[in-house]
């Protein structure tokens, strides 16, 4: 068997399959490798095999098949309290019969360290968190964010390299959620501490994360920098899971190169780019993300194809315009375009005239 | 309407916008609410609404607890202390021994035993000095015997006087001539008018005789009220007890009739000159009362009567504390005679072992059912519940044929060889069977709130202790166990206070050295017919109960016990 592991490599999953029942796979070949000091986000709806990941990485749950390492030690067989890895769970998990002082010289004492280093770590990990004056307190006493913020410095006091976030932020409220995203990012960047972190939520990936690895039905279906995630999705489940996404349905008429036609299912024919197509006559999705989209015909590039549509609903959102259109027999097109000065308003029932850049648009596989 | 059209500044009386701008006026005053009222009297009017619909909701279920249950209670813990019948029988004894120095061991003057005489006598009529003796017994042994014999020879005395009269006239001993003396003529009248409907009617003393005889008139108005009342018989037709007899004597002797002129005025004459006679025979009540029992000229009888008079004792607390009542006070019995403290000590150390046994046991049970899927952890807690709803007789009945010598443990182990047959394990009918029996039974009552707060424990906090290093052991005993401590306090009050009361398994496998409190307040309840004494012991294990409560309470407090959710 050759030796897939890469040297700089600090985790890594390789061929890795798991299944509690033994007739479905939870997870299924999944290959994945992490620099040091990396943030990675792995992202998916529920059921698509990203929690059991971390579980596996963290050793509450054991792969059926394949090799976990970290920092090229194959870790399948070394039990959870050995492997050194911080870990903040959903629900904060504090220890609700222990200070907010004893629940951070937990890993301390139970590593041996003496009681004045212990005091030095567990007030620099508070003050990290800028929770300093809270070290008598109960976890039941402080807030929602507070006990994050514990967990956080709790996870972050013996000094793991590794630190896995089970949807850390999912309990708290969208204002302070965004808040402890950029604090948690700042803070993994100043440590230089390697990050994996689970959501659900695609904006807190694409903010937070180096990369991204984007779970569906227990693979990995796309891992990339967000902004390559954003606009150059892989496949049909990314671009719809990522952002929002208008799609139409046709068939490939030409290829050239880097260039597509294809011709959608009312005959219109469309200029795009092949992302996982290859021959003439083959199904294809194409994806647009609304912002994307050009009604202006000034700026529109010339001899490239254009659509008909028809303006269903124009809705007004502050900082963008929403502009729900018809087109091509699809009534749920939407177009986003920015609320500046010289910005057209569209009137429902306009007839306009939309287009994009080739290389916006993106023709996929077509879901059977 | 016409509000609408008004200018809404200038309305005047109680408007919303009025109270707000009078609550913004008084700003050191009372708030008040829209109508003008202060908010508090407000707030709590519309609570109190509340109060009672919630008052009325409980109410069935209130009154029927303390119908039932809260009133009963008290009514049995109030005989713990309550001494009525010893005043109620003997009233006149108890007065003439007021002034009797108990202490002394010197028997009480005259005047109480001719005391004693009448309660006795009167006592025996209304059959109530065989209740006092067996009261009297639980303080001193032969006590019963003593009153009982007593109220048999009690009529000796007076029979010596109804003679000696009955030989003066024959008249002395025919109801009619007494009747005639002793009661109003308007009730005799009556008395002859009644027909035998309805109520007869009550005796009347005539004018004047309480004067002239006063012991024969209080003995004969009992004599004639029993008569009418308990036995239904008219005093006309009654000669009366030979205590009126003896009441007369003493009447006679004491004062002077020459001057009385009523009805039967000779034949009170001619006998007040019978008793003056050198001849007529009398009776010393002291010797009368030796002549009954020799016991009655023993000085203890009229200590415990002294000591046992007042309405409200605390004799059977002390009893139930192995100590008694002594004319000098409270004092320890002898080492013998004590058993309660003895048997307090076993019920306390028992349920002990029994609690501390159901931890044991139910612990790594409620562990594993709080770990396991739903659906296999329902599975198995039908099995932990299984007991519930066999009956405690059929369980305690199977550990007796378990447990016992030719019983199946014993079987298997000879069979097996580990024993000899003539060795056979002695395991039933001591406290090892009470132990063993009641540790099954109260295992459930263990195993359920350790579970119900063993399954609110999240597992992310033994992921997050096993992730910041602890060990599996480190991480049971630093993280998990402390969280379960409150499932395992309400499982020790509930099996601790369940098992120092019970009475069923340890009554039936328990053997003497097995046998708990309870056990002896059922025997004092059913057998002895001691309900004081039982009340007492009761009363002495639910201030224990209670306070042991408080004390848990106080160290462990009563919100961290979770019984459920």
């Amino acid at each position: 068997m050759p030796d897939t592991s890469h040297h700089d490599a600090f985790v890594e999953f390789e061929r890795v399959q798991k299944s509690y029942d033994g007739i479905q796979l939870v997870v299924k070949d999944l290959n994945l490798t992490m620099p040091k000091g990396e943030f990675l986000t792995m992202l998916g709806p529920s059921g698509s095999g990203k929690t059991t990941c971390l579980m596996m990485l963290a050793g509450f749950e054991t792969a059926t098949h394949g090799d976990i390492r970290l920092d090229g030690r194959p870790i399948n067989n070394i039990p959870p309290h050995k492997r050194g890895i911080g870990m903040v769970f959903q629900n904060y998990a504090l220890f609700p019969h222990m200070t907010i002082s004893e629940n951070l010289s937990f890993p301390l004492e139970v590593r041996k360290i003496g009681k004045s280093d212990r005091e030095a770590k567990v007030k620099r990990a508070l003050d990290m968190v800028e929770m300093g004056a809270f070290g008598g307190r109960r976890p039941a006493q402080l807030s929602g964010g507070q006990q994050q913020r514990i967990a956080l410095a709790r996870a972050l006091v013996f000094e793991p390299e590794l630190v896995l976030m089970d949807e850390p932020l999912g309990a708290l409220d969208k204002q302070l959620r965004e808040k402890m995203q950029f604090e948690i990012t700042h803070l993994a960047h100043r440590l230089g501490i390697t990050v994996v972190y689970v959501t659900h939520d695609q904006t807190e990936a694409l903010t937070m994360s180096d990369r991204v690895a984007v779970f569906d039905d227990g693979r990995i279906q796309q891992l990339a920098p967000p902004d390559e995630l954003y606009e150059k999705p892989q496949n049909s489940f990314v671009a719809q899971f990522i952002g929002e996404n208008n799609t139409l349905e046709g068939t490939i008429r030409e290829m050239n190169g880097d260039r597509c036609v294809v011709q959608l299912n009312n005959g219109d024919l469309i200029d795009a780019m092949p992302v996982n197509v290859s021959q003439v006559g083959e199904r294809t999705r194409v994806s647009i993300r609304p912002e994307r989209v050009e009604f202006n015909k000034d700026r529109l590039q010339e001899g490239v194809h254009t659509l008909k549509a028809e303006v269903l609903e124009f809705i007004y959102m502050g900082d963008i315009f929403r502009t729900r259109l018809k087109v091509a027999g699809n009534d749920e097109f939407v177009i986003k375009t920015r609320n500046a000065p010289d910005q057209v308003r569209l009137e429902p029932g306009a007839q306009i005239e939309i287009g994009w850049l080739p290389e916006d648009c993106r023709a996929l596989d077509a879901p059977n | 309407m016409s509000d609408a059209t008004a200018e809404p500044d200038k309305i005047s009386g109680p408007t919303p916008d009025n109270a707000l701008r009078a609550g913004d006026r008084a700003d050191d005053g009372p708030v008040l609410a829209a109508d003008g009222t202060p908010l508090k009297r407000s707030l709590s009017r519309a609570l109190r609404a509340q109060k009672l619909r919630a008052l009325a909701l409980i109410a069935p279920l209130l009154i029927f607890v303390l119908v039932s249950f809260i009133a009963p209670i008290f009514d049995m813990l109030f005989r713990s202390v309550e001494n009525q019948i010893v005043g109620e029988t003997l009233p006149r004894t108890v007065v003439a021994l007021a002034d009797y120095d108990a202490t002394s061991d010197e028997l009480p003057r005259d005047e109480v035993f001719e005391a004693a005489y009448y309660d006795i006598f009167i006592a025996a009529e209304r059959k109530e000095h065989t209740r006092l003796g067996s009261r009297l017994n639980y303080e001193q042994t032969g006590s019963s015997s003593l009153f009982r014999k007593s109220g048999r020879g009690i009529d000796d005395i007076g029979e010596v006087y109804q003679d000696q009269f009955e030989d003066l006239d024959e008249n002395w001993d025919e109801a009619r001539p007494w009747a005639e003396l002793m009661g109003d003529p308007d009730w005799i009248a009556a008395q002859d008018a009644w027909g035998g409907e309805g109520r007869m009617p009550r005796f009347e003393l005539r004018d004047g005789i309480s004067d002239l005889l006063p012991r024969t008139a209080e003995t004969y108005q009992i004599f004639a009220r029993f008569m009418q009342t308990e036995e239904g018989e008219s005093p006309l037709e009654e000669e009366p007890w030979t205590v009126v007899h003896t009441a007369l004597y003493q009447d006679l002797l004491a004062g002077d009739v020459s001057g009385y002129t009523g009805p039967r005025a000779d034949m009170l004459v001619a006998a007040d000159a019978l008793v003056e006679s050198p001849g007529f025979e009398t009776v010393v009540f002291r010797d009368a009362f030796e002549e009954i029992d020799e016991d009655w000229l023993n000085p203890e009888i009229w200590q415990t009567i002294k000591t046992y008079s007042p309405t409200y004792t605390s004799g059977y607390f002390l009893n139930s504390i192995d100590m008694q009542k002594t004319p000098e006070g409270p004092a320890l019995r002898d080492e013998d005679e004590r058993i309660y403290g003895l048997l307090f000590q076993r019920t306390l150390w028992m349920s002990m072992i029994i609690t501390f046994s159901c931890i044991l046991l139910g612990y790594p049970i409620a562990y594993l059912l709080s770990n396991l899927p739903m659906r296999t952890a329902n599975l198995l807690m039908i099995l932990v519940l299984l007991p519930f709803w066999t009956s405690l007789l059929v369980r305690t009945s199977a550990w007796k044929v378990m447990l016992q010598q030719q019983g199946v443990i014993n079987d298997v182990l000879v069979w097996l060889g580990m024993v000899a047959d003539d060795g056979r394990l002695v395991m039933i009918n001591n406290q090892f069977g009470t132990i063993v029996a009641m540790t099954h039974i109260l295992l459930p009552f263990m195993i359920l709130p350790m579970y119900s707060v063993m399954s609110t424990i999240p597992p992310s906090y033994v992921r997050a202790a096993k992730s910041l290093g602890a060990t599996n052991w480190t991480t049971f005993w630093r993280v998990y166990f402390p969280q379960s401590v409150p499932g395992i306090g309400a499982g020790s009050i509930l099996v601790f206070i369940l098992s120092i009361g019970y009475y069923i398994t340890p009554e039936i496998v328990g053997g003497t050295s097995g046998i708990f409190i309870s056990n002896r307040i059922a025997y004092h309840i059913s057998s002895s017919l001691n309900w004081g004494l039982a009340a007492a012991l009761g009363t002495i294990l639910l201030v224990v109960v209670l306070v042991l409560y408080w004390a848990y309470d106080r160290i462990v407090g009563i919100d961290n016990v979770k019984l459920g959710g």
